[in-house]
């Protein structure tokens, strides 16, 4: 288990816990101050389980007001607020601190407005991703910013760690299908950024806040783009005989102006764990495996679809398959998106690393990622939004031998350093959270690390506002980053990931 | 070390400049500013310089001499370019591989000089005004994968990466769109890009009034048809006073001369975008309709590229100004804005361009307040002879205004990166 530094504890908060906890109950309903031990403890970890830690007291407000009004409270005394979403998170973003009142959007849960002529769905945060597809899907429209654990996860926690998904490519991540947001500073100041106009004047300040993983404000309201269905998707399944054939393939796809819905890659190991997990149909003797989406008018997808297969066999294809029907094409992605359980099939424990690279370098990563493996002797399964350039290799270890605990860690940390030696960047849509907080001198220098610090002081004066999290507390790059799970267990085994 | 020489080109009237070549030399200004107090107005090429409030700096600082493609690699769909590069030169290496900037970069030169001048990368990323296909692609904001730049202390800082996917750290890119340079000098752009569509058609539907023109619009960009641009140009109000003549700038042969133009917008393989239009037909319910007018790939680009640079504004000696407000909102709002003034319809509605002759600021502001009261916002894009000058050129509230202040100390403490361009204050 990772030692990791937090902020300094304020023993007088603790010490002061009761008339807190009196306050507090003064401002909301009594019934949403949780503050028995015992009721704490669901409250203690969010998605990134390894690091545990309760909080002093839980608050459930149940409107805008309530959330100002406590903020303003804890300003003033000096009290630290950790803000939490459903707690899916895989950085630990929403991880409490000991001396912290966490303020939970979970009483947030309604949809407030589904606006066709705007085009747009005013929402409260707590509600999660998925239903907003739901909510519109009978109109034929939909939400396009799908991160695979969108069943469970709220869309609030979305806007603050800037979510992603395996149509980021063609459709954006969060940051891109947002419009409007409610926001309650620190200090318990309301403010509305964006509205359900396309642009917002001034600063960009819906773009600031947007992935600030909950360091500048608390939202409470949001307002997402929908957009129509396609009126055709198809997927093809695609094995290879190297990676290098498949990296060449995704690089000609993109060169060739077909811009994929989604383009996800998976190595060998992978896709024998994922066949195994829910047989998928996918080729077991292919090195590595791509599956493209394609979505637009009946003509534009059976055309893209001739123009891929061409590049496919170029590339020297073993196999092609393009999805019949609709049932085929999610048994296609139910493989993919089932990558994490089946992992947890093939090791006690693994840790799951999220860098972004340019999607050119995929091979002389995978290759890199392959030497590390031999070196460390732990085996390791990639999966790959290929059309982002996002990778999630899963190291496989035993948590039970510190020995192998301390490789993984050494072997995590060479895997993000060598992504952004080619070019790319420490996380693609996990987030910094607590897990690369002090991994972020490999990206930017102090500069750029303190001008983003100065942002955070100008809205939050007083650093309460989910402070230790993204920025450097060490001041040293420490070896850390990546998703641990035990026992093949994460907080939510049954969401599906990535 | 950089020159400090007379310049007196296109709209600059200052007696001296400073024109870094390099970051270092920007930083190195910078720096020296912020030790003895003194202001500096930051500019590209100044093709966009009259936007905003008049400065009064000490010196201005240009930047088009940090001019250079640094990288384009066509297959990662980005290209890294020094602030001061021209965007026609960015245009015309990306259209060498097929591919352009989605978010169609305006050039304003049609509407401050009568002629072409399209400006600089950074220009384009700190005004953040987008074109046509902002409705489906995004704005620039939304094309703007990383920065270099230099903060009011002198330091030079960055943020983003080259790739799409990317949550480390506060996004301070989208930050610097639209900061019209009081944040931070930029010094490097690198945008998405993406591949050109083969082909284009436009469906006009002519002689449709303000009243049903945006339904038209909007039924356009809900259905699966994939619409890339959706326009309406009335032909009322009638104004002796006002530039905007419809039928003087899209001269075209397939363009029917039959009144208001209601345009909508396919792109992608032939096969796909003819058969896009005959849906569009079906689905706006104008099969039978005479009055239709289809652009091919060669006049559609021409009527798209004169929406995009505002060309019927060109030359205008009016104020020219630009409401953003919710799609839904527009019709009402036409209704409730002075008879007189000439307008367009872009982004499917939910942008507004007009042309206002015999404004006054008091007017200016009854506006805004409607506008405001819509959802939306105004800006004063361009000012007249007759309203040279007004106090609010953006729209902001008091919670946004408190914010930007802060926002603004973090970057640029003693304000010395054109200070009152935006806000006063600010």
């Amino acid at each position: 288990m990772t030692n990791l530094s937090m902020p300094k504890i304020n023993r007088k908060t603790i010490s002061k816990k009761n008339i807190i906890v009196k306050s507090l109950k003064k401002i909301i309903d009594p019934q949403n101050v949780i503050d028995h031990k015992d009721e704490l403890k669901p409250y203690e970890t969010d998605g990134l389980s390894a690091y545990k830690q309760k909080p002093l007291v839980v608050v459930m407000p149940k409107n805008t007001r309530e959330v100002s009004k406590i903020l303003s409270y804890c300003n003033e005394e000096k009290i630290k607020v950790v803000p939490r979403g459903a707690g899916t998170g895989l950085s630990g973003g929403a991880l409490p601190l000991a001396d912290c009142v966490l303020l939970s959007l979970g009483k947030f849960n309604k949809i407030l407005e589904i606006d066709y002529k705007n085009r747009c769905v005013v929402t409260q945060p707590g509600v999660t991703n998925l239903s907003i597809t739901q909510a519109v899907q009978d109109n034929n429209f939909y939400y396009a910013p799908d991160p695979s654990s969108q069943i469970a996860c709220s869309i609030g926690g979305n806007v603050a760690e800037n979510s992603g998904g395996v149509h980021s490519l063609k459709y954006g991540t969060t940051t891109n299908n947002l419009l409007g947001v409610e926001v309650v500073f620190m200090d318990g100041s309301i403010s509305r950024l964006g509205s359900k106009a396309l642009d917002a004047e001034g600063y960009d300040l819906l773009g600031l806040i947007t992935g600030s993983e909950g360091l500048l404000c608390v939202i409470t309201e949001v307002t997402v783009k929908i957009l129509k269905k396609p009126q055709t998707i198809k997927a093809a399944i695609i094995g290879f005989p190297t990676i290098e054939n498949g990296g060449k393939c995704v690089s000609e796809i993109i060169s060739n102006g077909i811009i994929p819905a989604g383009m996800e890659m998976m190595d060998k190991a992978l896709i024998h764990a994922t066949d195994n997990f829910v047989k998928a149909g996918y080729p077991r003797d292919a090195e590595s495996m791509l599956i493209v989406e394609l979505d637009g008018t009946e003509t534009d997808v059976s055309e893209s679809m001739e123009r891929v297969n061409t590049i496919a066999k170029k590339n020297k294809a073993t196999s092609i398959k393009i999805s019949k029907n609709e049932k085929e094409r999610l048994k296609f992605w139910a493989g993919r998106k089932a990558a994490f359980p089946a992992c947890g099939d093939l090791a006690p424990d693994y840790y799951c690393m999220d860098g972004t690279i340019p999607r050119g370098k995929l091979a002389e990563v995978l290759k890199e990622i392959t030497r590390l493996s031999k070196k460390y002797n732990l085996q390791v399964a990639n999966a790959f939004h290929a059309g982002d350039g996002n990778l999630h290799p899963l190291i496989m270890y035993d948590s039970n031998d510190k020995k192998s605990l301390a490789k993984t860690e050494k072997f995590g940390a060479e895997i993000l350093k060598y992504c952004v030696k080619v070019g790319g960047v420490l996380t693609g849509e996990h987030g910094v959270g607590i897990e690369k907080r002090e991994l972020m001198c490999e990206m930017f220098n102090n500069n750029d690390i303190q001008q983003q610090v100065k942002i955070k002081k100008a809205l939050d004066t007083s650093n309460l506002l989910n402070p230790g999290k993204v920025y450097p507390i060490l001041r040293k790059c420490a070896e850390e980053g990546r998703v641990h799970v035990h026992g093949g267990k994460t907080k939510f085994p049954n969401i599906p990931r990535f | 070390m950089f020159t400090e020489e007379k310049q007196n080109f296109l709209t600059f009237q200052d007696s001296d400049s400073l024109v870094p070549e390099t970051e270092k030399e920007v930083a190195d200004i910078i720096k020296k500013f912020y030790k003895s107090n003194a202001s500096l107005e930051v500019v590209g090429s100044g093709s966009k310089r009259t936007i905003g409030k008049p400065l009064q700096c000490e010196k201005t600082m240009i930047l088009s001499k940090l001019d250079g493609i640094i990288e384009y690699i066509p297959a990662e769909l980005y290209i890294k370019v020094k602030a001061g590069t021209k965007m026609d030169k960015i245009i015309n290496e990306l259209k060498k591989n097929k591919q352009h900037l989605s978010f169609e970069p305006i050039d304003f030169g049609y509407l401050f000089l009568g002629k072409s001048n399209c400006g600089t990368a950074g220009g384009q990323v700190a005004c953040n005004l987008s074109g046509p296909r902002r409705f489906k692609s995004g704005a620039i904001r939304d094309n703007i994968l990383g920065f270099r730049g230099v903060n009011g202390r002198g330091e030079i800082i960055k943020s983003g990466g080259t790739v799409v996917k990317n949550v480390t750290g506060y996004d301070l890119s989208k930050l610097i769109c639209g900061s019209y340079g009081t944040l931070a000098a930029i010094t490097e752009v690198t945008f998405k890009v993406l591949p050109s569509a083969k082909e284009t058609r436009t469906l006009v539907i002519h002689n449709l009034k303000i009243d049903s023109a945006p339904d038209y619009l909007a039924k356009a960009i809900s259905s699966s048809c994939d619409v890339s641009g959706a326009s309406f140009l009335p032909t009322d109000p009638i104004c002796n006073n006002c530039e905007m003549n419809i039928e003087n700038t899209f001269k075209l042969n397939d363009l029917k001369k039959e009144g208001s133009i209601t345009a909508i917008r396919v792109e992608g393989t032939k096969k796909s975008v003819e058969e896009r239009i005959e849906n569009l037909k079906i689905i706006l319910n104008v099969y039978r309709n005479d009055n239709l007018s289809i652009l091919a790939t060669l006049q559609s680009e021409i009527f798209w590229k004169k929406i995009k640079d505002l060309e019927f504004f060109s030359e205008t000696k009016n104020n020219i100004f630009r409401i953003v407000i919710p799609p839904a909102e527009c019709g009402n709002l036409i209704y409730e804005l002075p008879e007189k003034f000439k307008y367009f319809l872009d982004w499917g509605g939910a942008l507004i361009w007009m042309e206002a002759c015999e404004l006054s600021e008091q007017k200016f502001e009854s506006i805004r307040k409607r506008v405001v009261k819509h959802g939306g916002f105004i800006s004063m894009i361009k000012n007249s002879n007759h309203l040279p000058y007004v106090e609010d050129v953006f729209t902001i509230n008091n919670s946004r205004f408190n914010i930007s202040q802060s926002i603004k100390k973090s970057f640029d403490p003693k304000r010395i990166l054109n200070p009152e361009k935006m806000y006063t204050g600010i």
